[in-house]
């Protein structure tokens, strides 16, 4: 038997908190920390709206506690933050034989296209010409905090923490390491604010997850780390939920957009439910992916309501509160989830206020509180048809 | 666990894409970035019309991964993994350039589509209808170790069987303009096939898209046995990577003189090649050692084609002379081990053996 993996720290940063334990306040409160962009330089300040972290890198810097350098970008600063808490945590005493597994997307592209023409043209920017790949951050954040272990990155776009999750959970299992930090890190960048809005995706005003009159995503930023250690060597500590069930599946229908019957995302939650030897009637909750553009909703909603038929479990998106975190969204929907596990509660879906007309259930639109949570099941969906669903259970 | 090389795909600086071939001929250049020779006949591997939308990477990456599982006689993998160290370059470069020249207004979508690493993962996962797992890894110069640690994972389940495991990386214009204000090519033009013995610091760019089915079976079309793989990730001595190879090797139940040929990724750099000449003296000094990054130059994944050399080499039982970096006589081979750096920093162990 493979051991189980248990989640022993958590880190989280976004736009409704600096740390787990504001993060867990303002879910509680069913916060929003989506408003106007003041510290991203772009031409779209005034017309769009984003979860933007109100700090700047050097504030960042400060709160990291590493001295702000050349070549250190936002999205390394916001997963040091992350992943320091989530090892404080866990008590951890000795960080290097810990794997680190990252996701993230933006990477280095939140300097990179700030300095690009800098790049071109002289050599004042070069220690950001050498942060811009994915790799960057994962290996200045597990230098920073002495982690000698396994090293990667990964990067399926929006979906890329939960695989870091899922790939250390398997590695984990597999006996061939029995701790890692894994989660994902993520900053607000104008190259991905473009991106978005070029494909006519992102809503001026606050985003209206699974509504009949969605208009797109709001785009947000943060980081969020977990501690995951095997069984075999926990010892005596506080155990936050226990991994039960991962799965990654394909779409296979477009390069962008999710196929109208969400086919990637029904194989993706039915495999995670497989591997946790879990029934559909088990899952209290769904922490949906939800992003609000019209393809999303759509096409996630028929796959749950494929796979959970008439037992629709409790679904909510909590990208009404932080935004879309893009690489980091699998790893602060998995911290969201421990906070919805650890208080009994399921947060609300924000600014909901018509039913689809394709679905036959609505998400959950006011904090249901003091419920029993066995297990959650996780939704992270990215670009080129990336599913992968996580469960987090009750240890 | 042993898991097998079972089919090829190879898009390079060199003509690698035919794999009745290998290395009889070899392409010289002294631009000092070696971009990839692609097939003249793409239309035999990809449908005309999707042919004409594809970003360079793509068309490449795509053809590399269909050759590869034509190699294998596999319609669709059981999964599909890829490594990338930056990614579709020239798409994430043309959306970034849009930004600055049309000051966010009015851009073309498709480069930002194009522009994520899983963008290759998710292309063939798409032409082959294939739904199963399909992630994408990116941690500079072992990018393509991290992909195929996956798949080994992977073979360890019963589900899984034959894995597309892909490497890839694009040079570009302006990507060499960066890397030069870095110094890390040569500060005047060099021939490529006289890379490795210069003597100055600096090496040349290069590119690649490399795919490998790996099966948890050995069947007639075999390359080779994959039997261990490793990184590790610090700025080391060679004191150290000794050890590393030492317990790498020992894990394995396997000597240096077992160890019939060792591949070097040396690179033309006089600094970061020490590493290599001090570990070659050390444990190799009588054994065959091979060089390759004079033939596909250096990038993130250029280990996947030291990979693909390595296979080659067990399955035609041949070194080619191209690739032989001291005199030492050619043996019978059985094991090969592959070591590789990139830049001092991400350093990796592939462990390959004979299927015989």
């Amino acid at each position: 038997m493979p051991p189980k993996v248990y989640v022993t720290g958590c880190g989280m940063i976004s736009a409704i908190g600096n740390t787990f334990a504001e993060m867990e306040e303002s879910v509680l409160t069913g916060k929003s920390g989506i408003g106007d962009i003041t510290l991203l330089e772009t031409g779209y300040r005034n017309q769009l709206v984003a979860g933007e972290i109100k700090h700047t890198d050097e504030e960042l810097a400060e709160m990291a506690g590493i001295s702000f350098g050349p070549g250190l970008t936002r999205t390394t600063l916001l997963g040091i933050i992350a992943a320091k808490e989530a090892l404080h945590q866990s008590r951890l005493k000795d960080p290097a034989t810990l794997a680190f597994i990252s996701g993230t997307t933006v990477g280095g592209m939140v300097a990179t296209e700030k300095y690009y023409n800098d790049f071109l043209t002289n050599d004042t920017k070069n220690e950001f010409i050498e942060s811009h790949d994915c790799g960057d951050s994962t290996e200045r954040i597990a230098e920073f905090l002495g982690i000698k272990g396994y090293l990667s990155t990964i990067n399926t776009a929006c979906s890329s923490s939960a695989n870091a999750i899922m790939l250390a959970t398997r590695l984990i299992k597999s006996g061939r390491i029995e701790r890692a930090v894994a989660g994902g890190t993520d900053a607000l960048s104008k190259f991905t604010l473009n991106g978005f809005n070029t494909l006519m995706i992102v809503d001026q005003n606050l985003c209206k997850p699974f509504d009949e009159n969605r208009n797109g995503l709001n785009l947000g930023e943060g980081a969020g780390f977990l501690v995951l250690e095997s069984e075999k060597v926990i010892g005596e500590k506080e155990i936050l939920c226990e991994i039960t069930g991962y799965g990654n599946a394909n779409d296979a229908h477009h390069q962008t957009a999710l196929s109208p019957d969400g086919r990637g995302a029904f194989l993706s939650m039915k495999a995670a439910l497989d591997k946790g030897g879990l029934e559909p009637g088990q899952i209290d909750y769904i922490n949906a992916h939800g992003t609000a553009t019209q393809n999303n909703d759509l096409s996630e909603g028929k796959a749950i309501e494929r796979l959970f038929q008439s037992r629709i479990p409790y679904v909510s998106s909590t990208k009404s509160m932080t935004g879309h975190l893009l690489g980091a969204a699998g790893a602060i929907e998995a911290g969201i989830s421990i906070i919805a596990m650890k208080n009994g509660c399921i947060p609300p879906n924000l600014n909901f206020s018509a039913k689809m007309k394709e679905l036959s259930y609505s998400p959950v639109i006011e904090m249901i509180r003091e419920i029993s949570i066995r297990h959650i099941m996780s939704n992270s969906f990215g670009f080129g048809g990336n599913n992968t669903t996580l469960i987090f259970s009750k240890a | 666990m042993k898991v097998f090389i079972n089919g090829i795909g190879n898009i390079s600086p060199q003509k690698t894409w035919d794999n009745n071939l290998f290395l009889d001929e070899v392409i010289e250049s002294d631009s000092n970035c070696l971009r990839c020779t692609e097939p003249g006949d793409y239309e035999k591997l990809i449908d005309p019309k999707l042919l004409r939308r594809m970003s360079r990477i793509i068309r490449m990456s795509y053809s590399s991964a269909r050759i590869c599982l034509d190699d294998a006689g596999i319609a669709a993998p059981d999964a599909i993994i890829t490594g990338s160290g930056m990614g579709c370059l020239e798409d994430t470069e043309k959306f970034l350039l849009s930004i600055y020249e049309n000051d966010e207004k009015f851009l073309p979508p498709t480069p930002f589509i194009q522009s994520t690493h899983n963008t290759i993962g998710a292309q063939i996962a798409l032409m082959l209808q294939c739904t199963n797992y399909n992630v994408t890894y990116s941690q500079r110069g072992i990018s393509f170790e991290n992909a195929m640690t996956d798949a080994l994972l992977l073979l360890n389940e019963p589900t899984y069987r034959h894995i597309l495991v892909g490497g890839f990386d694009e040079m570009t214009d302006n990507q060499m303009i960066l890397y030069n204000r870095l110094n890390y090519y040569k500060k005047v033009p060099i021939n490529n096939l006289g890379l490795l013995n210069s003597g100055t610091p600096g090496t040349i760019a290069g590119e690649g898209n490399t795919f490998f089915i790996l099966s948890s079976e050995k069947n007639e079309r075999s390359y080779a046995a994959l039997s261990g793989i490793t990184t590790f990730n610090n700025h080391v001595d060679a004191d150290s990577v000794s050890e590393n190879i030492t317990n790498f090797l020992t894990s394995h139940n396997l000597t240096f003189s077992e160890i019939d040929l060792f591949v070097a990724g040396y690179n033309g750099d006089a600094n970061s090649d020490k590493i290599y000449y001090e570990i070659s003296k050390r444990h190799f000094s009588a054994s065959p050692v091979a060089a390759f990054k004079h033939l596909c130059g250096e990038y993130h994944t250029a280990s996947a084609f030291a990979l693909w050399m390595a296979a080659n080499i067990l399955k035609k039982d041949h070194i080619p002379e191209a690739v032989r970096f001291n005199p030492a006589p050619a043996r019978s081979i059985k094991n090969i081990l592959i070591y590789n750096h990139y830049r001092n920093k991400n350093h990796s162990l592939m462990l390959l053996s004979s299927c015989q």
